[in-house]
């Protein structure tokens, strides 16, 4: 339909003697849900950090649409349609649910700073504008009627509503994910997969998730990540039946050893809603510094 | 709209200034010339602090910067006065604004990389050496300790039996009126807005495509321009720009006056300047009305007790109003807004907190898990509604837990 693909080519990131992301290369197409999975530690995250600007990655590139990202500061991003929310929540706490979507809108200003040191009617025309804007993703997430609340006020599932219409109001036509469902009863999780198959319509979205229920059944295609590489790609199915993935997630290494005995299964339940990997005690993992 | 909100809210009060004004004798109108000096520069601090979460400990020196180029600017340029009359003071007041708030965007970009107590730091360092320092070392431009004269002329339309201290707070009023529809302006678009957003949480907002770092600096320059007006202002009410005048307490007698007042509360300046300006005048009037000795103390220990009740006065109000003046004025009359809601407390866990981008530390974590509900508490309790202040504060409180937990999971793996 068009050429919002993202394309990341041999990315590698180190922090000091740590690599977090080895030559780390995946495809998103448009109008399809990529998932990127991994226990914690893998480099998802970091991921993420470098598509945005926040991580210079060592080496490799990265294009949305046949433009190189990998250059640009983390401010310009809005403007070439490139949204992404943050793991947890990152809310504004001292903005109203209204103000902080109409923030996410942002880039679709015009009027500059002097119409707004003057008052003028410019800047007025633009904020009705902005809040226009940020109403319909509100609107479009379900939770409009909070608008005028203080994120502090609501309930999680409600703030995470929130902190994804920020990332819409900017109208993306890629969306970036980082753990969306985290903290989500099931009924909301339902729920969210639905509104990800209805967004998955317009636009490329990229999802990192620990939930594999939503994973399965949301997402076109899977990459998985351990210790920074791509050990896996390809449909829910076949990355299921993967068994370097099954041996990722049970912390063992893929030629052989020992699972740990309380993990067994987790690989395709809800694989550490609490974010941990689910591994044996003696599991090899990089330090929580390391982890992004 | 808004502008005009704004410039009805700036005639009403310059109504009622003019009209205290006739009542009041010279005196009081110079004190109330003085006071607009001040909520001026004051407003634009609490902008800096309380919208846009940096710290400047050094905007006196912003205020000598003002000053200093409306006496050299009435000195040195005579073809300004000669070509302008009466209103080349207008002309004067511009110019020092556009000086001061190069001079904002020069500090601004240097101290785009501090935070929190780093910041606060460099812009100390501008409060001790810029007036002092400066002006003695350049004594043949800056007129050393002596200074520099600064001269007003009423104008004639107003008839020679005029009071020049009413055209003076006049002059002072209007001018610092029109700064606060700016600075009102500012804060009610969305360069408040980003402000506000770059404070809570820089990555967040750099993500919603917020320029922070151009946005940093322009706070710098709006809070250096507004110093440089209201030192501008001061000059032509004291007559005289000389060191003395602009020294470290200066800039401290700001900060505690945007504090005060309530950070990020264009309404908390005036009230935080009134106390700054009144208080300490008034205090020491009581002690010499005394004949020098209150409380059986020697004279010589009088003289302290001035300051000491300042000290107290200033504790007590903290203590009463722990988001200042105007948060406590919202929180005991209207709906609780949120702009007040306790910039200092964030801005002292913004000290604590990783760089963006880089992994929190370990410590940085434990730090922020064995924190009381202190602060903070006091900080998220003032951005709820609580219908009712009691069951609010309970609500508050475990609804408090949560959150600090999902934070910390943000900031460790961000």
């Amino acid at each position: 339909m068009n050429d919002d693909s993202l394309e990341v080519r041999q990315v590698t990131v180190r922090f000091g003697g740590l690599t977090a992301l080895d030559g780390v290369s995946l495809t998103a197409p448009p109008n399809q849900v990529t998932g990127i999975i991994g226990p914690n530690g893998a480099g998802k995250t970091t991921l993420l950090n470098v598509l945005c600007g926040l991580v210079r990655p060592e080496s490799g590139s990265a294009r949305f649409a046949g433009r190189e990202l990998l250059r640009l500061r983390p401010h310009q991003l809005a403007g070439l349609g490139i949204a992404r929310t943050l793991q947890g929540v990152g809310l504004f706490g001292g903005l109203s649910v209204a103000e902080n979507v109409m923030v996410g809108a942002t880039c679709h200003a015009r009027a500059g700073t002097w119409p707004a040191l003057l008052g003028l009617l410019r800047s007025d025309r633009d904020e009705r504008m902005l809040r226009a804007r940020a109403m319909a993703a509100l609107e479009l997430v379900g939770v409009a009627e909070h608008a005028d609340r203080m994120p502090g006020t609501l309930p999680y599932g409600v703030r995470k509503r929130v902190a994804l219409a920020r990332a819409l109001a900017s109208g993306p036509r890629l969306l970036l994910l980082d753990e969306p469902a985290s903290g989500l009863s099931e009924q909301e999780l339902g729920e969210l997969g639905t509104l990800i198959s209805a967004l998955a319509r317009d636009l490329t979205l990229v999802i990192i998730e620990h939930r594999m229920d939503l994973m399965m059944s949301a997402c076109d295609s899977i990459t998985v990540l351990d210790f920074g590489k791509v050990i896996a790609a390809g449909t829910p199915g076949q990355v299921q039946a993967d068994p370097a993935v099954t041996a990722a997630y049970l912390g063992i290494a893929a030629d052989g050893g020992e699972a740990g005995a309380g993990a067994a299964g987790a690989g395709e339940g809800g694989a550490g809603e609490d974010g941990g990997r689910p591994g044996g005690p003696g599991g090899p993992g990089p330090a929580g510094g390391g982890a992004r | 709209m808004t502008l005009a909100r704004h410039l009805a809210a700036a005639a009403a009060a310059a109504v009622v200034i003019a009209l205290i004004s006739v009542q009041l004798g010279s005196y009081r109108d110079y004190q109330i010339a003085e006071v607009a000096a001040y909520v001026i520069a004051v407003a634009g601090l609490t902008v800096l602090i309380g919208l846009s979460g940096q710290i400047s400990v050094g905007n006196g020196a912003f205020m000598a910067l003002g000053a200093y180029a409306t006496a050299l600017l009435q000195l040195r340029v005579p073809w300004l006065p000669a070509h302008l009359g009466g209103w080349s003071i207008v002309v004067i007041f511009l110019i020092s604004v556009v000086v001061t708030a190069a001079g904002g965007a020069v500090v601004g970009v240097a101290a785009a990389r501090l935070r929190g107590p780093y910041l606060a730091g460099a812009t100390l360092l501008l409060a001790v050496a810029f007036p002092a320092a400066v002006a003695d070392r350049y004594a043949g431009v800056f007129g050393g300790d002596q200074g520099l004269g600064v001269t007003v002329t009423t104008p004639a339309a107003l008839g020679p039996a005029f009071p020049p201290t009413r055209w003076l707070t006049w002059l002072t009023c209007a001018a610092a009126l029109a700064g606060l529809v700016l600075l009102a302006n500012l804060a009610r678009s969305r360069v408040g807005r980003s402000w506000r957003a770059l404070r809570d949480d820089e990555v967040a907002a750099a993500l919603s495509g917020i320029n922070v770092a151009r946005l940093r600096v322009l706070a710098f320059v709006v809070s250096a321009a507004s110093a440089g007006l209201g030192g501008s202002l001061l000059a032509v009410v004291s007559s005289i720009v000389s060191p003395g005048a602009y020294t470290l307490s200066l800039s401290i007698g700001l900060l505690t006056a945007a504090v005060i007042g309530g950070l990020g509360s264009l309404l908390g300046a005036v009230w935080g300047s009134l106390l700054l300006a009144l208080i300490p005048g008034y205090l020491s009037n009581v002690a010499t009305s005394h004949g020098g000795r209150l409380f059986g103390l020697p004279s010589g220990a009088t003289s302290f007790v001035p300051i000491a009740a300042y000290g107290v006065v200033l504790i007590v109000v903290m203590l009463a109003f722990p988001s200042g003046i105007q948060g406590g004025l919202r929180r005991l009359f209207g709906p609780v807004a949120p702009v007040a809601a306790g910039p200092l407390a964030r801005l002292a866990r913004r000290g604590r907190r990783a760089p963006a981008g880089l992994p929190a530390s370990r410590h940085g974590l434990a730090a922020a898990r064995h924190r009381g509900s202190g602060p903070r508490g006091d900080d998220r309790r003032g951005q709820a509604g609580e219908p009712s202040r009691r069951s609010g504060r309970r609500h508050a409180r475990t609804r408090d837990t949560h959150q600090r937990q999902s934070e910390h999971q943000e900031e460790g793996t961000r």
